[in-house]
């Protein structure tokens, strides 16, 4: 694959092409087609996409009415709205009666850009995370969301699904033994001083933190952690006894997400100094994408500098 | 099962009270009165008008029910017991941490139940799914709910009206439990929900006014809803909030509290006669 594209591209074209192995796929949006990406499947199956308006409470009611009759219903909208708006909604009608509908929140994280606070969701990775039952995934890529949609066509039961509204490089589809699989992270790059947690476009700025860092003798493990929940519980356990400190990285507030889920698996199970590297719970701003991230802090700099600190906290 | 008609409807809606109210006694908790006025629609719709199969709850081509009302649960649990999905006897456990029968309606576990509800707002979103699968299924099986004049402040509900519109959900069949009363009081001075008719028209659906508490009337809209091609059916029924227990009706207090052992005894009483008269008549 190569090249760059958003994860929400990806994704779109995956729901294209699975739609004929899959006919009890039915894709349902909040008037946000052309933003999703769901406007290629609506374009190619008419008969299977329900515009749903601007009532996305309303939408995943229909998709859990939908779920009880057989049928696959991925519900798309901005995750702030997916994950914020429709949070009772997603848990009470969609998880408590565990239906098979993947929520799919578009636009995740700092990165909307331009768009500003109102839009930029950094809390849904730990709302989803809350609800029992729920599956929560974060792709770092084009080539890991294309296999996350496909995945997720073969699972039964809910599941929240993290899309990025910028082009990202696509670098997984280049690894030689990478693999996806629901649950499992994936050992990005190997190393023994400390170890990288990484969600979505994090992943690959976690990689260039580890070039960083390799300078200057401080070797990092990287893992790819797409599903936060459940956690690959074991795969930390493993680094944390492995390299002995853990950074959690993740375009998402450090309260409630991933850096939440490892640090709380951690501190029951194998003490390391974990330190968290996200948006510090603080409301985001317009900019371009690139200028946002940079003003957070989620630039691979500030992830090394997050890294010589965990280090530095080793006994 | 012979479907049942006229009197012997109105019999099982008052046996169907009976087990409610008693549920809710032994529980010590629950809402009677939404339970007692929704009755009538919910025992026709399942001894007259639903298609369904009590020895296989799943049946794929059956009828949709949804209580968008959930917290009538107490009367969605009688009539599934007494048309035989699970034990009379296990509505004894009502609301018990022993058994199944939760607070509000739970799909997984309670035999019959199409949808768990409980939120208010979101139980027609859910019908109005179904109503729309059966479309893209090309399966002949309607879609039910009942909603409360209260439920209806809730916004999603009309997300939901406008959405059945728009896909000329014509198998979808919506009850409006119209009983005037919710817990803080009033419906008019809480928050005025209607006129519904007026409102529900402007929404393109076809709307039917009925006596909630006259199964022929019941029966009627019904058929009516079925006869109506292109766009979905409210049935907007007055009722009395209430019905059968003569000091429950019209007290928006007996909303959500359960009655104690003296006034159980009333209750039982009074529906128990209730049912000697229809059946001597």
């Amino acid at each position: 694959m190569a090249g760059k594209i958003a994860t929400r591209g990806a994704y779109g074209k995956a729901l294209v092409e699975l739609a004929e192995k899959y006919p009890e796929l039915v894709v349902l949006d909040a008037d946000l087609s052309k933003a999703t990406m769901t406007k290629d499947f609506a374009a190619a199956y008419p008969d299977r996409f329900y515009d749903c308006g601007i009532a996305e409470n309303n939408m995943m009611g229909i998709a859990a009415g939908m779920a009880t009759c057989g049928l696959k219903p991925f519900t798309n909208t901005f995750a702030i709205f997916a994950a914020g708006r429709s949070y009772e909604q997603v848990r009470n009608t969609i998880c408590y009666p565990h239906l098979n509908v993947t929520v799919v929140g578009s636009h995740g994280g700092v990165s909307v850009g331009e768009d500003g606070a109102t839009h930029q969701c950094t809390e849904d990775l730990a709302l989803m995370r809350q609800i029992p039952g729920m599956l929560v995934l974060n792709p770092c890529d084009g080539n890991e969301m294309t296999q996350a949609v496909a995945a997720l066509m073969e699972y039964e039961g809910p599941a929240y699904l993290r899309l990025g509204r910028p082009a990202v490089e696509t670098f997984t589809d280049e690894l030689p033994d990478y693999s996806f699989e629901l649950g499992k992270g994936v050992t990005i790059a190997e190393g023994s001083d400390v170890t990288v947690v990484a969600t979505g476009m994090m992943v690959n700025m976690a990689r260039k933190a580890r070039e960083l860092l390799a300078a200057e003798g401080i070797s990092v493990r990287v893992i790819d952690m797409h599903t936060i929940k459940p956690l690959d519980e074991e795969l930390v356990l493993k680094a944390a006894k492995e390299t002995g400190a853990v950074v959690t990285s993740e375009e998402a507030s450090v309260l409630g997400g991933l850096g939440a889920a490892v640090a709380e698996f951690l501190g029951e199970n194998c003490p390391v100094p974990v330190i968290r590297h996200g948006v510090n719970d603080s409301f985001g701003r317009s900019g371009t994408a690139a200028a946002v991230l940079e003003h957070f802090g989620l630039t691979p700099e500030v992830l090394a500098e997050k890294c010589r600190k965990a280090v530095a906290m080793k006994k | 099962m012979e479907k049942l008609f006229g009197k012997d409807l109105s019999v099982m809606a008052y046996r169907a009270r009976l087990l409610a109210v008693d549920a809710i006694h032994r529980a010590k908790s629950g809402h009677p009165g939404g339970s007692l006025s929704c009755l009538d629609a919910l025992t026709t719709l399942y001894f007259n008008e639903m298609n369904l199969n009590p020895d296989d709850p799943g049946w794929p081509d059956r009828d949709r029910f949804v209580l968008s009302k959930g917290h009538c649960a107490p009367a969605l649990y009688a009539v599934l017991a007494l048309r035989g999905f699970f034990p009379v006897e296990e509505l004894q456990k009502l609301r018990s941490i022993e058994g199944h029968l939760s607070g509000h309606p739970d799909m997984k576990h309670v035999p019959g139940v199409d949808m768990s509800t409980g939120s208010l707002g979101q139980g027609l979103s859910t019908a109005v799914g179904m109503a729309l699968a059966a479309k893209h299924l090309g399966k002949a099986y309607r879609s039910y709910a009942i909603c409360g004049d209260g439920e209806v402040a809730e916004g999603q509900i009309w997300e939901a009206v406008m959405a059945a519109a728009k896909w000329d959900l014509d198998n979808l069949c919506v009850f409006i439990d119209v009983n005037g009363l919710q817990i803080d009081g009033a419906t008019r001075d809480v928050m005025p929900t209607e006129p519904l008719d007026k409102k529900l028209e402007a929404f393109n659906w076809h709307v039917i006014k009925i006596d909630g508490h006259d199964v022929s009337q019941i029966l009627a809209a019904l058929s009516e809803a079925r006869r109506t091609k292109g766009r979905p059916t409210a049935i907007l029924m007055a009722t009395v909030k209430g019905k059968g227990v003569s000091f429950m009706e019209n007290q928006a207090g007996w909303h959500g509290k359960a009655p104690n052992d003296d006034e159980f005894a009333i209750a039982k009483a009074e529906l128990e006669s209730k049912i000697k008269e229809l059946e001597e008549n």
